[in-house]
């Protein structure tokens, strides 16, 4: 009806501007050479593409596979504690909730920044251990690959509260009780009823940190330093310095690729999105 | 305590910041009967088996299980298993994993898994999941899982509810013969005094947190001691102050003078309100066969036995 | 298990708003090193004076007012739309949005505006910044309100209807009312993410239009600077402010 279509009409063109005539640039440029002077030119080519499996850039993609993956495990094993936390808080459940959410909400970017002004050689970390004579000379914490993973965790550990939050907050007590009932000690519990029962918060929580964190930009560049080249820094670097547009586009679609895989692969039957 | 009693609750009470659940609730169920604990919602009954399963302490009082106290156990180291209201399945495992899920690992757990099956009919059944399952055939679930563990006693809570009327009929007999067969106690939560009526050997009638009184179900529909047992298990007349039941109030040519207000018929039998001289209303169940019309002069009679004094 | 837990969600949330208390108390702080030396509020004075960064503050409140207005508009009529009728090419495109990373997107966006560029005698500037601004917002926008939209009941509109009401009256009285707080949770989400975005904004952002982002990356990037300390606590704590005082608005 008409109505629907003028409502849907708007965002609709919206997004064939911002989303898919922009992607379909980037699939062209994908086939075609750097130009002389950035840019791009004939001839098609797929040498952007099979130049990815350089094992310089095979290792970046590992390198950012495990980062990513690490971070990932990390958020699960912290939040899933905090988010059991949260849901069994009673009627303080929102309070606790919006501390989780309230730094989240605040600037990305500040908060990277502030991993780095507590592990720089200078920091509160390195000076206090100083202090305390635990070291002498100070602790290089920052521009390593941990740094980075540190600062990952610390940034996308909301976003994986909140799906496993809402799953447990789900859990019918009753199940529990049944399980304390038959003779389940309280680990038991967890294990055998609980943590199965919560596959599918642990799943949209997964991917809505790896995802992320695959594709990374801020963090690696801020907390990495020079040493820690990524995915996300490997494209940017394409599209600015090196001003090689066609592997940059080559680089973000596989890029894409690789986040569809995922995705559709550990999709939820039954609720979408969208 | 006498040897043939396994569960004793002595002066059982819980307090919730909101309100006083249970007051001074005292019991001795004996073992392998049906017993059920009868009254309206809210009358706390869930309260007090849950004291029993160990989901709520008690604020005062004990329980004794088998001449042991185990207030002061956690659940899972009671000796007695709940059916709940839900059934509480657990989604992620199918029939026989609900079923083995409080056994310890062994041939000796599939054997025990199999026969229960066959005791409740669920044979064949045992790799569905409990959402393919129909309610009756959850419920069976439920029972199977907790029966297998042989507990002392069984906790039941209103586990006929959530099935449908007709369902409800078939399932009450089919309950009353298992545990016939098993040999285990009960211990029956519920409001319907029908149900309660039908199936149990004795029968708690509390309310408001505190017991009004038990006795086998003859006992507590023949002879209450208080106005709300009376009440509560069927109709009853009260004429100055005594009380007779419909069905034991008939018409007869000489009695009690009263005039037909009016007479609805139900099929087996007919319901006929009067009201007496002295404006007391009273209700009649007679055989069908008669018809009454509204305004009818007619005589009412019934034998003393059938009077309830209290 | 339970005292376990709360000990373990005090060091969590520790973890969480430390370090940024951290940082604001050393904001505060006299010298420039990790040891406290006296309070001064000289480095906020220094914030005050530099000029760059209040355009830049000003540039970036701009265009998340800008995008969010627009966003949120666009998006709540999407989303009405996608669950009155679906459509797989609108789902499709937001999900993509979704799933591209920044990077992918910003420099996608800059190709697709140099583009442009060679037809149009255009630059970069600040309406290329929106314009990527409420692009990626949308999605994000349409997320939030459909999912309160899965909840409505959709024989209220069918009442309205059989009531007299035309179609957009429905949505417009009935409907509408129905999805504020999910239009007001959406329209601060979509705030947020704007007035925080850094990687998109840097790529398609022109010369003259630096946003706050931008300037605190540069400065970041520069090392460690109790400026930046003092920059930061400012923009937390106001946002922080905004945050709590929508949610109390909302609630009322």
């Amino acid at each position: 009806m008409k109505l629907r279509t003028t409502f849907i009409a708007p965002a609709a063109i919206l997004m064939a501007i911002t989303v898919l005539a922009p992607l379909a640039i980037i699939v062209v440029y994908s086939l075609l050479t750097r130009g002389a002077y950035g840019g791009v030119e004939l001839p098609w080519t797929i040498e952007n593409f099979t130049r990815i499996w350089d094992p310089v850039y095979g290792i970046i993609f590992l390198r950012s596979f495990w980062i990513a993956a690490v971070a990932t495990a990390l958020c699960l094993a912290l939040g899933f504690p905090l988010a059991m936390f949260i849901a069994r808080s009673g009627p303080r459940k929102n309070l606790y909730l919006s501390l989780v959410i309230l730094p989240f909400w605040t600037s990305f970017l500040i908060r990277t920044y502030a991993w780095m002004f507590l592990l720089r050689d200078t920091g509160i970390v390195n000076t206090a251990l100083q202090a305390l004579r635990i070291i002498r000379e100070p602790l290089p914490l920052l521009y390593n690959d941990g740094a980075v993973i540190l600062g990952l965790v610390y940034g996308f550990l909301p976003f994986m509260v909140l799906p496993l939050y809402a799953t447990l907050e789900r859990l019918d007590p009753s199940l529990l009780e049944a399980a304390a009932d038959l003779g389940s000690r309280p680990w038991q519990v967890l294990v055998r009823v609980t943590l199965p029962l919560c596959t599918p918060g642990i799943r949209a929580g997964a991917i809505l940190v790896f995802v992320p964190c695959l594709g990374t930009y801020l963090t690696s560049d801020l907390l990495g330093g020079s040493k820690t080249v990524l995915i996300g820094n490997l494209v940017q670097n394409q599209f600015t310095a090196s001003r090689d547009w066609p592997f940059g586009a080559a680089l973000s679609l596989v890029l894409m690729a690789v986040a569809m895989v995922l995705l559709f692969a550990v999709r939820n039957r039954g609720e979408e999105l969208l | 305590m006498p040897p043939e009693t396994v569960l004793s609750l002595r002066r059982l009470s819980k307090e919730f910041p909101t309100h006083r659940a249970v007051t001074d609730v005292s019991l001795e169920v004996p073992r392998g009967a049906f017993f059920s604990l009868l009254g309206p919602s809210g009358c706390g009954k869930t309260t007090v088996l849950r004291m029993i399963a160990g989901f709520e302490t008690p604020t005062s009082g004990e329980v004794w299980l088998n001449g042991q106290p185990i207030d002061a156990l956690p659940p899972y180291q009671r000796n007695v298993n709940t059916v709940f209201q839900s059934y509480a399945l657990f989604p992620h495992l199918t029939v026989q994993g609900n079923i083995e899920f409080g056994l310890k690992k062994g041939s000796d757990a599939i054997n025990r898994v199999n026969e229960v099956l066959k005791q409740v009919r669920l044979e064949g059944k045992a790799s569905r999941r409990p959402s393919e399952l129909s309610g009756g055939e959850r419920q069976r679930v439920a029972l199977a899982r907790a029966i297998v563990l042989q507990p002392e006693v069984l906790l039941l809570d209103e586990p006929l509810s959530a099935l449908d009327p007709q369902l409800r009929k078939q399932v009450r007999s089919e309950l009353r013969d298992l545990q016939r067969r098993v040999g285990v106690t009960f211990l029956f939560v519920t409001h319907d005094q029908e149900e309660a009526l039908s199936m149990s050997d004795q029968i708690a009638v509390m309310n408001a947190g505190a017991l009004e009184q038990v006795g086998t179900p003859r006992e507590i529909y023949c002879k209450p001691r208080t106005r709300f047992v009376a009440d509560f298990l069927g109709a009853m007349n009260w004429i100055d102050g005594i009380g007779v039941r419909p069905e034991a109030v008939s018409i007869t040519p000489q009695g009690r003078k009263a005039t037909v207000a009016s007479a609805v018929y139900l099929g087996s039998f007919c319901q006929i309100q009067m009201i007496l001289e002295n404006g007391e209303a009273i209700l009649a169940q007679v055989a069908p066969g008669v018809s009454f019309q509204p305004g009818q002069a007619v005589c009412v009679s019934w034998n003393s036995e059938d009077e309830c004094r209290l | 298990m339970r005292r376990g837990l709360a000990v373990y969600a005090a060091g969590a949330y520790a973890f969480l708003h430390v370090p940024l208390l951290i940082l604001a108390v050393f904001s505060f702080n006299s010298s420039r090193f990790a040891v406290w030396q006296g309070f001064s509020l000289q480095w906020y004075r220094a914030v005050a004076a530099d000029s760059n960064l209040i355009e830049a503050s000003v540039n970036s409140l701009e265009i998340a007012i800008a995008a969010t207005l627009a966003a949120t508009v666009l998006g709540t009529l999407a989303a009405y739309g996608l669950w009155k009728r679906g459509s797989a090419w609108l789902s499709g495109s937001m999900y993509l949005s979704l799933v591209t990373p920044e990077i992918v997107t910003g420099a996608s966006l800059l190709a697709l505006f140099q583009w442009i560029f060679r037809f149009a005698h255009l630059r970069l500037g600040m309406h290329t910044v929106i314009l990527a601004h409420v692009g990626f917002s949308l999605a994000y926008v349409v997320v939030v309100v459909l999912a309160r939209l899965r909840s409505f009941d959709r024989t209220l509109e069918e009442a309205a209807l059989d009531l007299g009401a035309t179609e957009f009256g429905a949505f417009h009285r009935v409907t509408l009312p129905y999805l504020a707080p999910a239009i007001a949770a959406a329209a601060m989400l979509a705030f947020t993410v704007s007035i925080d975005d850094y990687v998109i904004t840097s790529l398609v952002a022109g010369v003259d239009s630096q946003t706050l982002p931008m300037v605190i990356y540069a400065m970041a990037r520069r090392g460690v600077n109790p400026a930046l300390n003092a920059v930061s606590t400012l923009v937390v704590f106001g946002l922080g402010m905004l945050i709590m005082l929508s949610e109390r608005l909302r609630r009322t």
